[in-house]
């Protein structure tokens, strides 16, 4: 396997509705050639485009890096939501089904971690937030000894 | 001796000006053989040379004012229009920006040639200056191609945009009484709009009693969009309408749940199809094979 990934992480920029569209072309793309599995490119770009949305919405507008990545087993995918908004003031109510400063259902945060494997978000109040979600490709829930 | 100088600082532009108007034919003639028009112009070269010329012109206009880098000098108006479609047909027959440039840049050693033979001796300092002021000319030009041709590109994106919003949204009748909307493509906020809208006017038009939303042709089903969905399943279930979501997707299924969605308060089916033979079941129109088409098997 060659270190082909790590070099080529594409930063897209957020700021529109039209852009959100190009993050999940970008998104389904990057995950279809990294050898996700439909579901997961299913899962994958629709976290993506909550969390991109939530960048415009409440973060006012930034931008996403996409990284592949290659643990040496499998290969996966890494996304930073970067804005530099009023940030998060209670990250735990945030999470929580249903709690919702935008009129939506309020699923957007909490729907996104459940759909990816590694899910953190990095905030202060007046100083932005970032996302990063991580999902791997076809991770088998116990590995087989002996093999690998 | 200062007087002259002075003079010829001054008056670089105009004898450009001058030399662009004089010369215009041979200009043309030159022009007329580079690939920019050449390929443009393929049937007739004389057109080529009619081009050209007006070219020429507007630059000698230009020169004269002394706005030699301002793209927007009222000298090129003349030209903006001829050399936008010229621009556009190069586009159309695959050309990439960058070698459209390349070929109007193309243009400039044919015309600084003869300039140059203007001057008994071309190295010095009013010749160098005219040769520099032809050269600024001819790269504002080149800008102002480039100007026309990305205005016409965006002017087409944005026609695009308005016809993407209404193409995709036919509201169909399947049947008496029973009406569907194949969404396609993503479902903005923008969109979402015009499919309630003309879905509830169908249902009104057609005294409809089932409509079906199938979201087969919806690549990405989000929280926004499930959003969308509800609450044009609730508008029209206000008009009196029960509304069928069709097309669901296994992968758009798994991702919903784990989205925690909750979509129990809308009636989904698998296919159009089941959703169609929902909608006549419980109208009581009942479906049968018929005796012919049996026998023809």
């Amino acid at each position: 396997m060659q270190p082909s990934g790590q070099a080529s992480a594409t930063s897209l920029p957020i700021g529109s509705d039209a852009d959100l569209a190009w993050v999940r072309q970008e998104v389904r793309q990057r995950a279809a050639g990294l050898g996700f599995g439909l579901v997961q490119q299913t899962k994958l770009v629709t976290a993506a485009s909550e969390l991109a949305r939530n960048t415009l919405v409440h973060g006012g507008g930034g931008r996403v890096e996409i990284t592949p990545l290659d643990n040496g087993r499998t290969r996966g995918l890494r996304m930073c939501f970067i804005d530099s908004g009023p940030g998060i003031r209670d990250l735990e109510l945030a999470m929580t089904d249903g709690y919702t400063t935008g009129g939506g259902l309020g699923l957007g945060l909490s729907g996104a971690r459940r759909l990816v494997h590694e899910f953190t978000v990095d905030t202060e109040p007046g100083r932005g937030t970032t996302i990063t979600a991580v999902a791997w490709v076809a991770q088998v829930p116990s590995s087989r000894p002996g093999v690998g | 001796m200062t007087v002259s100088e002075q003079d010829a600082a001054e008056s670089a532009p105009r004898v450009v000006s001058s030399f662009l108007e004089q010369r215009k034919e041979q200009i043309a003639q030159r022009w007329a053989d580079a690939p920019l028009f050449r390929s443009v112009f393929t049937v007739s070269r004389d057109e080529a040379v009619e081009a050209c010329k007006a070219v020429v012109e507007a630059l000698s206009e230009v020169a004269v004012t002394g706005r030699l880098e301002d793209i927007a000098a009222p000298g090129f108006g003349t030209v903006r229009d001829q050399l936008g479609r010229m621009a556009a047909t190069r586009a159309r027959s695959g050309s990439a920006p960058a070698q459209i440039a390349a070929e109007v840049a193309g243009l400039r050693a044919p015309a600084v040639d003869l300039l140059r033979e203007e001057f008994a001796d071309p190295t010095a300092p009013q010749a160098q200056e005219c040769v520099l002021t032809l050269t600024l000319l001819l790269g504002t030009l080149r800008l102002v191609v480039m100007e026309t041709a990305l205005d016409a590109n965006t002017e087409l994106i944005e026609r695009q945009r308005q016809q993407l919003l209404e193409v995709a949204t036919p509201v169909i009748e399947l049947w008496e009484g029973t009406v569907a909307v194949p969404l396609i493509g993503t479902l903005d906020s923008a969109r979402s709009q015009i499919v309630m809208e003309s879905l509830l006017e169908a249902i009104v038009d057609q005294r409809a009693r089932y409509a079906i939303l199938d979201i087969t042709g919806v690549p990405t089903v989000d929280s926004l969009v499930a959003q969308h969905l509800m609450k044009t399943v609730a508008a029209a279930r206000l008009m009196g309408a029960e509304c069928i979501v069709s097309g669901i997707r296994p992968a758009i299924a798994q991702t919903i749940v784990q989205l925690g969605i909750d979509l129990g308060s809308v009636l989904t089916r698998a296919s159009l199809a089941d959703a169609l033979a929902y909608a006549l079941g419980k109208q009581g129109i009942e479906m049968s094979r018929s005796d012919a088409g049996a026998s023809a098997r």
